[in-house]
């Protein structure tokens, strides 16, 4: 502990230092939104969401090398493919009720498909498993500055419109009949998902990034008894897991996102047994 | 003077393919009624409600609902679903549920001292108070299913609609959930969807039943051949005035 302490404050690890601001950060809206993505049961909604970053991550290196827009950094091209693939995902499920699962699956290759495909015609190595696996060494410090950005945009409205994302998650026929404008409240639930998925791309990656917004939810609701406390709960195991996991993979010189995500999965299994044997033995 | 009509609907067809599940309904029904919708499974009856609510728009015809479009008289109508479409894990409490129906247009950040008491006032109504920090998911079918009426009350409703509020009820509970709207229906009126026939022939005023077209009969006209009719078959007719004593009786 007090060597990795001293790892941090080392003048040569700013990078630690930023991926650790950067989890950190990343928890709160990864709990907020952890919680409703889980209680709603859209989980593999977010899969798509997150899957499609990589054909935005596609793009902007496209951009950004071929076409010399240097400043159109990958992260633009994530948010922006991140909040369409949720909006088209929001669009078939509230207008085309069938086959919701099978077009989600399309979506979810297709944007990893373009991804790559724009890596192909961009000239130059880009080594795409930072992306899909993430990499601290990549960040930088106007991550941060982003990250901190779009945390305040997601915390900020998914607190602002808690009751109302609660009513539609709950029971969405209900609150159109109370006035609630049931699909504008889902399309937002969808776009903060997309905002947040994008967050911690850098730190897990876009395959592993979802474990990491649904398991400290998971986690959380073996304990919870209100979607708030859910949330609470989901920030701390996801601060928790993503620290952890970051000080395990540093010490023993492991990828960072797979020790994280690791670490969680194997709370999740740890929590969710315990408490079946408690729920047997009472 | 001229009848007050909460509900009335003309020439209503409706379908969700070219197969029209409801054809050329005409319906009509008094302010302070006490009505029951009966049918077959996939007789319409949910529909009948859907469509009151303007969740559906018909295809052919018109409703109209306390005087207004069902969109306009939305506010002033309690639902109470079937409790089995909700998420039986989803984290609520009793109370956080009951406060849904307090929910208004416009931005609500916290619900207010006022709508905590009016959502309290209707669980005392439901016989549900002391549940009120209770888990949702914790509670049984009868009292989930008084926890959404208690929803549909706290939206301070002229008319109560109500999605078989007798599934999954033992016969006791069934016996205090419908003293419990008798009582109600003198502050408002109600209408609710069943297939149990024993039940609604009880306590309701009249009978609407349901299947494709619609015949509205008052309570005392229920008879075998009646029933025959709608279901296609025959049904055992379950005597209300008639007690039993607890061994059973025999005649002879």
């Amino acid at each position: 502990m007090i060597e990795f302490t001293q790892a941090l404050m080392n003048p040569d690890n700013a990078f630690l230092r930023l991926a650790f601001i950067v989890g950190g950060l990343a928890s709160v809206p990864f709990g907020i939104m952890g919680a409703y993505v889980v209680t709603r049961r859209i989980s593999y909604l977010a899969g798509a969401i997150s899957h499609c970053v990589f054909g935005g991550i596609g793009l902007g290196l496209y951009l950004q090398n071929k076409m010399g827009l240097q400043w159109f950094d990958p992260m633009y091209g994530a948010v922006g493919a991140a909040l369409l693939a949720a909006v088209i995902i929001g669009a078939v499920s509230l207008y085309a009720k069938q086959r919701e699962d099978t077009v989600i699956g399309a979506l979810w290759a297709v944007g990893m498909a373009s991804g790559l495909l724009f890596v192909d015609v961009t000239p130059g190595y880009f080594d795409i498993s930072s992306y899909l696996f993430g990499d601290i060494l990549l960040i930088s410090t106007q991550d941060v500055w982003m990250v901190l950005g779009l945390n305040v945009l997601v915390v900020g409205l998914s607190l602002w419109f808690y009751n109302r994302l609660l009513a539609v998650c709950f029971d969405e026929e209900f609150s159109a009949l109370r006035g609630i404008p049931v699909g504008a409240v889902y399309m937002l639930l969808l776009c903060l998902t997309a905002l947040t998925v994008v967050l911690l791309v850098r730190v897990v990656g876009i395959v592993m990034v979802i474990a990491l917004l649904t398991i400290p939810a998971a986690v959380a609701s073996q304990f919870a008894k209100r979607l708030w406390q859910t949330m609470v709960m989901a920030v701390v195991f996801c601060l928790a897991f993503t620290w952890t996991g970051l000080g395990v993979s540093y010490h023993f010189s492991l990828s960072s996102g797979p020790t994280i995500i690791v670490i969680a999965g194997l709370t999740y299994l740890a929590v969710v047994s315990g408490a079946r044997f408690v729920g047997k033995r009472s | 003077m001229s009848i007050d009509y909460d509900i009335e609907l003309d020439g209503v067809t409706f379908g969700y393919t070219r197969q029209p599940v409801l054809n050329n309904v005409r319906l009509q029904v008094e302010k302070g009624e006490f009505a029951s919708i009966v049918g077959p499974n996939g007789g319409g009856k949910t529909t009948l409600l859907k469509l009151m609510l303007g969740l559906l728009k018909p295809d052919a015809g018109s409703i109209t609902m306390l005087g207004t479009t069902p969109e306009k008289a939305r506010l002033k109508i309690g639902y109470m679903p079937q409790y089995s479409h909700l998420d039986p894990q989803f984290p609520v409490t009793v109370m956080d549920v009951v406060l849904m129906g307090r929910m208004r247009k416009g931005a609500m950040l916290w619900h207010s001292k006022k709508d905590r008491d009016a959502a309290m006032e209707c669980l005392e109504e439901v016989q549900l108070s002391p549940m009120a920090h209770h888990m949702y998911s914790a509670l049984s079918g009868g009292q989930k299913q008084r926890v959404l009426i208690a929803r549909a009350l706290a939206c301070k409703p002229e008319l109560l609609l109500l999605d078989e509020p007798t599934s999954n009820v033992d016969p006791e509970v069934q016996q205090s959930l419908f003293d419990m709207l008798q009582k109600l229906n003198e502050k408002m009126t109600i209408l609710l969807v069943s297939h149990d026939l024993g039940f609604v022939s009880q306590v309701v005023k009249s009978v609407i039943c349901v299947s494709r077209e619609l015949v509205v009969h008052p309570t005392s006209e229920l008879n075998g051949t009646l029933i025959k009719e709608i279901y296609g078959g025959d049904c055992r007719l379950v005597r209300h005035d008639h007690r039993c004593s607890e061994g059973g009786h025999c005649h002879d």
